[in-house]
């Protein structure tokens, strides 16, 4: 490469980083600056609409409606999806092509589209089981699938299931012991990062909650911002750190070991690159 | 779940190897998990269908024939602009910053810094990015307010942020962070040899780029933009949180019709709006793949 051109590609590195970087970065510190900002013009910066997130009664009840929606997600994902994935991979290797291609279906269903299936069935759930916000958890999971699915997926091929398997029950331990306490040892930085992963989506969802007539975290913010902007954009951007605080730490998590930094960098840009999930 | 793997365990063990009565019981582990996505996934896509194609007299298309009324055809109409508009103005951007992190070192920090910025930017979307552009450049906004004070009057022609041209801004936001992730593999399959080939056969850039570079780059290119274009289709809560009325865009419109919010109630019509919807997707995502599988034979 000749020196002319390295300066050129440099100069254009440079600005195309600055002009994106101001780009992405400034919408962000606008919501800081927003979030901070006095009654009046003129009046000082003021933490006040941090500090009234907790005393504001709709906000709380829905932060905790969907932590625990997120903890419920993360749960039944790893119970519906880790032993059938392990199956599949084991003794019905025939049907993995089918899982697969249902795991990553909710890509192409958006899930404005999902919600007007949905309609009907949560009218049932609601009047026959529970009208509690915490069956948003059974279609949250299938939300999450095509991250989960990826994610776990990425992790069962780094290692010898077949051979682990074989191993332990040779040795007489049951189906279950292969699972909980030979695989999942194993491939625990999937397992992690997968339910990371799902808990950012639990978070950030909004269509479903929204036209199903759910008060989850993100409707509330969107609720209060007609009423009180201030605090609801410190909600925003108190739910948007706390989302990027699990995205680093899903990059980070499993480092040391060789093998799995394929994983984490796939994780990340895995989880971008993911349509559907009603986070847009 | 256990009580499941335990009998099949069971079953199988005295069982000799082979032979179709094995099948079974293998099968029954799997069973939760389709049960679970047929009636959350599979049975919500079949009431779309079912819904679209039946009305009160049964088995028929009226409920299909909503795609005739003008605001339907307008909401569609605009769906695509913004989707098309959103998808070639993030894959252009997006290229370039793709481009520009694929000259750099391959292993440093910066790369890295990038590709995790865009994958958390990427899912960056809903109310979050709505409030984050509306304090930026809203009409209290601190940049709108600083270029107002510096003689520029962004909304000199009127408050257009909450119209389809600021959904259209907003959407770059989360369009261009995807094309970079999309593209980002394709471009590292680019042989800096190839450039090396073409210098020692007497070729200056423009002849790399429009003959070597340019071909092969070009599946890989127009696949993510059929992928940002049915990212962008099928978006809502962005435009559910920027746009306080109307049914400007066609997921709007679903939304609106299913709640009645414009006295337009009714399942039915719901239905027929969200399987043109998912048609159009699903006939973006063939594409796609199609695309995609090109691309991949130059990726290895």
């Amino acid at each position: 490469m000749s020196r002319a051109r390295r300066t050129k590609l440099r100069i254009f590195r440079i600005v195309v980083f600055i002009v994106m970087g101001a780009f992405f970065l400034v919408p962000i510190a606008a919501m800081f600056e927003f979030s901070t900002r006095g009654p009046t013009d003129a009046s000082p910066r003021t933490l006040s609409a941090w500090l009234s997130i907790a005393q504001t009664p709709e906000l709380s009840s829905a932060i905790i409606a969907s932590l625990e929606l997120a903890l419920l997600t993360s749960i039944g994902m790893l119970v519906l999806l880790v032993p059938t994935m392990i199956w599949v991979r084991l003794r019905v290797p025939a049907v993995s092509r089918t899982v697969e291609f249902l795991c990553l279906l909710p890509l192409t269903v958006p899930a404005i589209v999902l919600v007007a299936g949905l309609a009907p069935e949560y009218q049932w759930i609601s009047l026959n089981f529970s009208d509690s916000i915490l069956t948003l958890g059974f279609v949250y999971l299938v939300l999450v699938l095509p991250y989960a699915y990826r994610t776990l997926d990425t992790g069962l091929a780094a290692i010898d299931v077949k051979t682990l398997s074989e191993a332990a029950r040779s040795l007489g331990a049951s189906w279950l012991t292969v699972m909980l306490r030979v695989i999942v040892p194993n491939m625990w930085v999937a397992l992690l990062n997968a339910c990371l992963l799902s808990v950012a989506v639990v978070l950030g969802e909004f269509t479903i909650a929204n036209l199903l007539n759910y008060e989850n975290l993100q409707v509330a913010i969107a609720l209060l911002g007609r009423a009180n902007a201030t605090v609801s954009i410190a909600v925003a951007v108190a739910a948007l750190l706390l989302a990027f605080v699990l995205l680093v730490v899903l990059s980070f998590v499993g480092r040391p070991r060789s093998g799995v930094g394929r994983l984490e960098e796939e994780g990340l840009s895995g989880f971008g690159r993911q349509l559907g999930g009603g986070l847009r | 779940m256990t009580a499941v793997l335990e009998k099949s365990f069971v079953d199988t063990a005295g069982r000799p190897t082979g032979g179709g009565r094995r099948l079974p019981s293998q099968w029954l582990a799997v069973i939760p998990f389709f049960f679970y996505l047929g009636i959350f996934l599979l049975l919500p896509t079949l009431i779309v269908v079912g819904g679209a194609f039946f009305d009160r007299n049964g088995l028929g298309f009226s409920n299909l024939l909503i795609m005739n009324k003008p605001f339907v055809i307008s909401a569609y109409l605009n769906s695509v602009i913004l989707a098309a508009i959103t998808a070639i103005a993030g894959a252009v951007l997006g290229a370039v910053l793709a481009y520009a992190v694929v000259s750099g070192n391959p292993n440093g920090v910066f790369r890295r810094l990038v590709t995790s910025a865009c994958g958390v930017l990427a899912q960056f979307g809903g109310v979050t990015l709505a409030f984050a552009f509306i304090a930026t450049i809203g009409s209290a906004g601190f940049v709108y307010l600083w270029l107002k004070q510096h003689g520029l009057d962004v909304y000199a022609h009127g408050l257009w942020l909450y119209d389809l041209r600021g959904l259209e801004l907003v959407y770059t936001y989360f369009q261009i962070p995807l094309m970079v992730l999309v593209f980002l593999p394709a471009l590292d399959g680019i042989r800096p040899q190839w450039r090396e080939a073409t210098e020692s056969l007497g070729g200056n850039t423009w002849q790399y780029w429009r003959y070597v570079a340019g071909p092969l780059l070009a599946p890989a290119f127009f696949g993510a933009t059929l992928l940002l274009f049915a990212n962008a289709f099928s978006a809502y809560a962005t435009a559910a949180a920027l746009v306080n009325q109307g049914s400007v865009i066609a997921s709007l419109l679903i939304a609106n019709t299913m709640t009645s919010e414009v006295g337009l109630h009714d399942p039915g019509i719901a239905s027929a709006l969200a399987l043109v919807m998912v048609v159009m997707v699903a006939t973006v995502m063939v594409l796609y793949t199609v695309l995609q599988r090109r691309t991949a034979r130059w990726l290895r």
